[in-house]
């Protein structure tokens, strides 16, 4: 009698204790949430400065990151000057141009606007207002120039070879030169199609400038 | 011998029974309840940083890439935090004797990193990568919600792993093309489902049996 009855109390404890444990776990977080190892930019109260990634030593190259080809890794070319085509580890292509348009639109537009013309939104907002690469100065320069200002900065320019690694600055290179010929084009240089269209576009025009100006490609 | 229970036991017996199961039932279902709700999750709520940063300003107001300070995101598990000289691009001249930003500048100075406290914040034998999520056609906003609207940073889904699965087994309900994930204002078109199953044979996500597989997040 005296074991059946003990039996039903010890249940119940147990469906009791299920219970808060149920209630413990939902309610904080338990050690394998948050275990003693570390994850990129985490903090560290070993080392003395708080991180947990330790700065390797000066000088430090990481296996396959030898940049021992002045072309390619500075734009300089072995008569000191910078260079004035792509490296021949740069591929030109349709692809290279796409890339360097979509990192420019990222990494470089901000300040040097869309169109390269230096009239971008943080100038707007205060910024110095950095050359238009249609200038003639900069449409002179050689192409390795360019990709020299990125990976060191120039004036109030910082460096921005720490934001986009060696071969997207080739393709920003490459795009800005695209840049530059777009703005100084003749008509003549268009491919058909474009002729084309620019042809009719401009007979739009001359009908109707109200309907031209909703047929205008959006930006 | 006297009857040791009275008649109404017959029914108080069992009903007392299937009362403890409803009312352990309850118990269990109101903690689920109080899970899924997401109030363990700080889900919604901002967290007190070092600098009061706004992404509805940098990425809203002046158009900002996510790629620009989050330069990691398309190559490794991590998205990155930026260092304190990517926010020294802009701010050497622009708000630079500004209080509020002055934890940036003694950092600059210092080179002492800003100790940004983690908003989305996964459990530690959680292995997520960003990467594979971007070059497969998940969008910023799918997780991390509408940034570009939020003052201060918080998290906009529950980030449980009932909420993971959501996706891995119908990765068509939320896939956009790869150019359209760092579009902060693309919406899913009327069609998602149909768009969505053309992206995941296009991107060649993996087959639902190994996205549900445990090895898949947790190892």
């Amino acid at each position: 009698m005296s074991s059946l009855s003990r039996a039903p109390r010890g249940a119940a404890a147990a469906v009791a204790v299920a219970l808060l444990a149920i209630g413990a776990a939902s309610g904080c977080r338990q050690g394998m949430y948050n275990q003693p190892k570390k994850k990129p930019l985490s903090e560290s109260h070993f080392f003395h400065d708080g991180l947990s990634a330790r700065v390797p030593p000066a000088d430090t190259v990481a296996r396959g990151w030898l940049r021992a080809d002045a072309a390619y890794a500075r734009g300089i070319g072995p008569d000191g000057k910078f260079v004035s085509t792509l490296p021949q580890e740069v591929v030109f292509s349709r692809e290279l141009l796409l890339r360097g348009r979509q990192r420019f639109d990222v990494f470089c537009s901000p300040c040097h606007g869309r169109e390269g013309n230096g009239l971008g939104m943080i100038v707007q907002r205060g910024f110095k207002q950095p050359p238009s690469y249609h200038i003639e100065r900069l449409q002179h320069q050689p192409i390795g120039y360019f990709f020299d200002v990125m990976t060191n900065g120039f004036g109030q320019m910082s460096s921005y070879a720490s934001q986009v690694p060696v071969e997207d600055r080739w393709a920003i290179a490459a795009y800005i030169r695209a840049l530059q010929l777009s703005q100084h084009a003749v008509v003549a240089d268009l491919p058909q199609r474009d002729r084309d269209a620019l042809a009719a576009a401009t007979a739009a025009t001359v009908a109707s400038p109200a309907a031209a100006a909703q047929t205008e490609p959006s930006r | 011998m006297a009857q040791l229970f009275p008649k109404s036991a017959n029914v108080l017996a069992p009903a007392s029974i299937v009362a403890l199961l409803l009312a352990g039932g309850g118990v269990v279902g109101g903690l689920l309840a109080v899970d899924y709700a997401g109030f363990n999750q700080r889900r919604g709520e901002t967290i007190e940083q070092p600098v009061p940063f706004s992404h509805e300003h940098h990425v809203s107001g002046l158009g900002i890439d996510c790629r620009y300070c989050h330069t990691a995101v398309e190559k490794s598990a991590t998205a990155g935090i930026p260092p304190t000289a990517t926010c020294y691009n802009c701010h050497k001249l622009i708000w630079n004797e500004a209080p509020m930003l002055e934890p940036v500048r003694s950092s600059f100075r210092t080179g002492q990193p800003l100790r940004w406290t983690k908003v989305h914040d996964l459990p530690d034998f959680v292995y997520f990568n960003h990467s594979i999520h971007v070059a497969k056609g998940v969008g910023c906003a799918t997780c991390h919600g509408a940034v570009q609207k939020m003052r201060l940073m918080r998290s906009a889904q529950p980030l449980q792993m009932r909420w993971c699965l959501d996706c891995h087994r119908n990765p068509e309900k939320y896939l956009r093309p790869k150019e359209e994930v760092f579009n902060m204002d693309w919406q899913p078109p009327s069609n998602q489902e149909e768009l969505g199953r053309e992206l995941v044979a296009k991107y060649k996500v993996r087959p639902r049996k190994f996205l549900e597989s445990c090895g898949t997040c947790h190892r």
